[in-house]
């Protein structure tokens, strides 16, 4: 599954892009792999700009939950944000808004990151 | 024709409501009259049709136990949660004098699913017949033992006069049972449960409860969407939500609502009923589970045709 990424200081925003359902959960599974490596090893955050994801199955859910598991103990963290309205009900009906941090942009999750991420962000978009 | 009858939906143990329930139902039905004209029967009937289930209603706090009524004049049911002594109370209202076969088929021996044999009043009577099938090679030791002191002041040879009879099933084979096709499925569940499908007069129903579905496991997710498919109604293990179901509740052997409508949609199945709720839902809580799980179906639907779901509840039926 293809993703877009940048690097904002310590923290890694990564887009991907479409459904992530039983058809491809296995392919973002192993995309965002090497993401989480990469965010263990500088101890920075790893954010999913989901504004271009528009659905996302139980299987899917699943990988974020192991994603957020694997961050959090190795003292870094999982962040998703800008859900697409179906996927913010996905998110609410599954209680995964409840045990993964959601954030309505990505300039909210990236000022809960480091300040340093945030401004890395900021100058990027202006 | 299927009719399926619930008898027990609660899961793990039978809950009942309490006076707070009561008088917080009362509440809100008196909140509701408020400035509706109430002065005839009718009134009163269109105010009460008006009320959302949780407050005109229950769910209900017996554990499992579910009957399926085809052309057949034998009774068939899953599981002997305490709902089972509800039924052996209508049966033998309905049949009194009559010789009965019971065909039970059981998910598994954990407590909540044996607890009602016990009180199953038409298993005392001679004449009568129980077959009780299952995929577990220990289905006749669990239930004698049950009736062993110091649970239990009869022994399984005093209180049964009825013949007692036991079928170990092998999941996978179609069995015809007194003129309904029958198969088990093997389901995820500490020390194993059995899901089962029945197909009669051109109906399918499926019984799929204290099932836990491993979302990494593709292979896993096909044999149930097979087992599943074209069904008219699949009554489905919904106790947790799914962060609960691949976190905390991980193996604890039961699924989600999600799940459920995944499955469905998969294997085209035309009904959904959530079944063995979580027990310290209240009303309120299941209300909330099914109208958020109505409208996961709606905004995943697609172009498939609608799925219809339904909360089950002691005394919900069904007709297929």
């Amino acid at each position: 599954m293809p993703i877009a990424t940048h690097l904002h200081a310590d923290a890694m925003l990564a887009r991907p892009v479409g459904r992530i359902d039983h058809a491809n959960a296995a392919a973002f599974e192993a995309t965002l792999r090497p993401l989480i490596e990469g965010a263990i090893e500088r101890r920075g955050a790893l954010v999913l700009d989901f504004s271009s994801v528009e659905y996302i199955s139980s299987v899917g859910l699943r990988v974020l939950m192991i994603a957020a598991k694997q961050l959090r103990a190795r003292d870094t963290q999982l962040l998703v944000c800008a859900l697409k309205s179906v996927v913010a009900e996905i998110f609410a009906i599954s209680r995964f808004d409840r045990i993964l941090t959601v954030t309505a942009t990505p300039d909210d999750a990236l000022a809960l990151c480091s300040p340093a991420a945030l401004a890395a962000y900021r100058s990027a978009a202006a | 024709m299927m009719r399926v009858r619930f008898w027990g939906t609660r899961g793990s143990l039978p809950v009942a409501l309490t006076a707070a329930g009561v008088r917080q139902k009362v509440h809100a039905a008196l909140d509701a009259a408020r400035g509706r004209k109430l002065a005839s029967e009718s009134d009163v009937r269109q105010l009460i049709a008006s009320l959302p289930f949780a407050t005109v209603g229950t769910y209900g706090g017996n554990t499992s136990c579910v009957q399926l009524e085809t052309d057949s004049f034998d009774s068939f049911i899953c599981d002997m949660g305490s709902g089972l002594r509800p039924l052996g109370q209508a049966a033998m209202a309905q049949r009194s004098g009559t010789a009965q076969t019971f065909h039970i088929f059981m998910s598994h021996l954990h407590w909540d699913h044996i607890m009602g044999l016990p009180f199953f009043v038409p298993a005392f009577i001679p004449g009568n017949r129980v077959i009780i099938y299952g995929g577990h090679g220990d289905l006749e030791s669990a239930l004698r033992r049950q009736q062993e002191a110091p649970s239990f002041p009869v022994d399984f040879a005093t209180i049964f006069g009825a013949k007692m009879e036991f079928v170990q099933l092998e999941p996978g084979e179609r069995y015809d049972i007194g003129g309904v096709a029958v198969t088990a499925m093997l389901q995820r569940h500490g020390g194993d449960s059995y899901g089962y499908r029945f197909e009669s007069g051109g109906k399918v129903v499926v019984y799929s409860t204290d099932s836990e579905h491993p979302l990494d496991q593709p292979e896993h997710t096909a044999r149930f969407v097979e087992f599943f498919r074209d069904a008219d109604l699949v009554i489905f293990d919904a106790m947790y939500s799914l962060a609960d179901a691949v976190s905390i509740k991980a193996d604890w052997g039961h699924s989600s609502n999600i799940v459920g409508v995944e499955l469905c949609q998969m294997a085209h199945a035309r009904r959904l009923c959530l079944f063995h709720h979580e027990p310290v839902f209240d009303d309120a809580a299941i209300d909330a589970v099914l109208a958020e799980t109505r409208r996961l179906e709606l905004i995943t639907r697609g172009s498939a045709a609608p799925l219809h779901i339904s909360a089950a509840y002691d005394g919900l039926e069904i007709g297929l």
